[in-house]
């Protein structure tokens, strides 16, 4: 598993990468009540808005962790924003991606790196 | 940055897991361990505890209840004379051009009047009343916490520890004893349930709420819930949805205003922004607040513009809006032109860049449960 400053996890499935957010993330987003994912087959760059989350607090923005194409993305949220906040890790995974340069992965943080991070 | 205050119940809400953060000056719990889902939702289903110490509590003194009431009126569009011992109403300070300064609670406690103002407006309302008040003695009460206990067992709850509170009727206020501490309550809220505010002694603040938060029902509900709370209940929040660019017409608040200080009453006008206010009694205003259905599950948040079908005018903006829990869906509250503002109006508003439509819907969202 690799994580971003921006409280996102990815790991690989196949040959694909799994994006979600971490337990940390969802969290401190309090109970999610909306969640707005991107199309299938969308081009994305590093930085790029790809989920909107809404919680009971505010709107955020997840944004893609790599370049690549969006190739599936988890319908299951829309009907139930909730998951993200049960199963942050599993059930509620936003999209997986088709990575052009795996190596991008490399540059991101292990479990211990992020656990640092976030104290 | 000035420093944070914190009221009598801080070390308790740090111990039962509250998240604090800064609120009008206070350092106040947004939530607990359970969340704002969970917590808005105890609320409706059993009682919630609500830290409300931040409010401002004011006593005003005058030779009589009467010349006190009078003097008061000339600050607020409402009939405070007609107030009964023992009864409390909601109120608006106005300003000359017709805005609203800040809303209240106003009491009649037999020998004088007591108010509770928003927690953010309080040094303002102390001396605009100061200054616009020429027979009243202006106390700001600095001693007593204010607790609020709501939702459909608030009354089983609070009459275990206190059992004159169960006679009181919605917005009774009255004197009540417990362990020789003087509880000033009404049976009154911002939740849309049946409840009480209690105005404690400081020192007993904490041993008040934790006799309460004992009980199987009661649970402690941060300001995120209070929120969620109100907004389905209708009710407005200060700052939002309400300030000095809004009338009390524009606000569908004409019921806080009494036929005795409306055209033709006994007490006609004499408050600030009358010409204004009586004018838009009669002739309507150009915009009106209403409730607003967001179509699908997105929130639409305060901010959000409006606009007629398929249309760039713009028509107004949401002021409150978010989640439903008690609802499960979206909802909000706004200001459109009032020729838009007639129930079941589609709308649209702007999201994200995109365009969703939105529904005209009465307020309260969900029906309320005062006790009558």
């Amino acid at each position: 598993m690799k994580y971003t400053e921006d409280h996102e996890w990815l790991r690989t499935d196949g040959d694909l990468v799994v994006v979600g957010i971490t337990e940390h993330a969802a969290e401190q987003l309090g109970d999610v009540v909306f969640v707005e994912l991107p199309e299938a087959e969308t081009q994305v760059s590093t930085g790029d808005d790809a989920v909107v989350i809404e919680s009971v607090k505010a709107a955020s923005d997840i944004t893609a962790p790599v370049d690549g194409e969006i190739v599936e993305v988890n319908d299951a949220l829309t009907d139930n924003p909730g998951l993200v906040n049960e199963d942050p890790l599993g059930a509620a995974w936003f999209f997986k991606m088709k990575v052009e340069d795996m190596s991008q992965l490399d540059s991101l943080m292990d479990e211990d790196a992020y656990k640092e991070m976030i104290g | 940055m000035s420093e944070l205050n914190r009221t009598p119940l801080y070390d308790l809400h740090v111990s039962l897991g509250g998240k604090m953060v800064p609120f009008a000056g206070y350092e106040m719990p947004v939530q607990y361990a359970l969340g704002v889902m969970k917590e808005h939702l105890h609320t409706r289903a059993a009682a919630g505890l609500f830290d409300v110490s931040h409010m401002g509590q004011v006593r005003l003194d005058a030779p009589s209840v009467e010349t006190a009431a009078l003097d008061l009126e000339r600050l607020v569009p409402v009939s405070v004379l007609a107030l009964k011992e023992g009864r409390q109403r909601y109120g608006l300070f106005t300003n000359d051009q017709g805005g609203i300064l800040d809303d209240l609670m106003i009491a009649n406690r037999g020998d004088h009047l007591f108010l509770v103002v928003n927690a953010a407006m309080k040094d303002q309302d102390i001396a605009h009343m100061q200054a616009g008040l020429t027979e009243c003695q202006v106390t700001r009460i600095t001693d007593r916490a204010l607790i609020a206990l709501q939702g459909p067992a608030a009354e089983a709850s609070l009459a275990a520890l206190v059992p004159g509170a169960a006679q009181m009727k919605f917005m009774d206020v009255a004197v009540l004893d417990w362990n020789g501490a003087e509880l000033w309550v009404s049976r009154s809220g911002y939740s849309g349930e049946d409840g009480y505010e209690v105005s404690v002694p400081e020192d007993k603040a904490v041993a008040f709420a934790e006799a309460l938060l004992a009980m199987e029902a009661v649970e402690p509900i941060g300001l995120g819930a209070r929120d969620s709370l109100r907004l389905e209940a209708g009710l407005c929040l200060y700052g939002n949805d309400i300030d000095t660019t809004t009338s009390p017409v524009e606000a569908a608040l004409e019921w806080a205003i009494q036929k005795a200080r409306r055209t033709g009453g006994e007490r006609e006008g004499g408050f600030p922004g009358a010409t204004r206010i009586l004018d838009e009694l009669e002739n309507g205003a150009p915009r009106r607040r209403v409730g607003l259905l967001p179509e699908g599950r997105a929130p639409m948040r305060a901010g959000t513009r409006i606009f007629a079908e398929d249309s760039d005018v713009v028509l107004g903006e949401v002021t409150s809006g978010g989640f439903a829990p008690s609802l499960e869906r979206p909802i909000s509250m706004g200001y459109v032109s009032t020729d838009h503002s007639e129930t079941g109006t589609v709308l649209e508003a702007e999201v994200r860049g995109k365009r969703m439509a939105l529904t005209v819907a009465d307020m309260p969202f969900r029906p309320s449960t005062y006790k009558r």
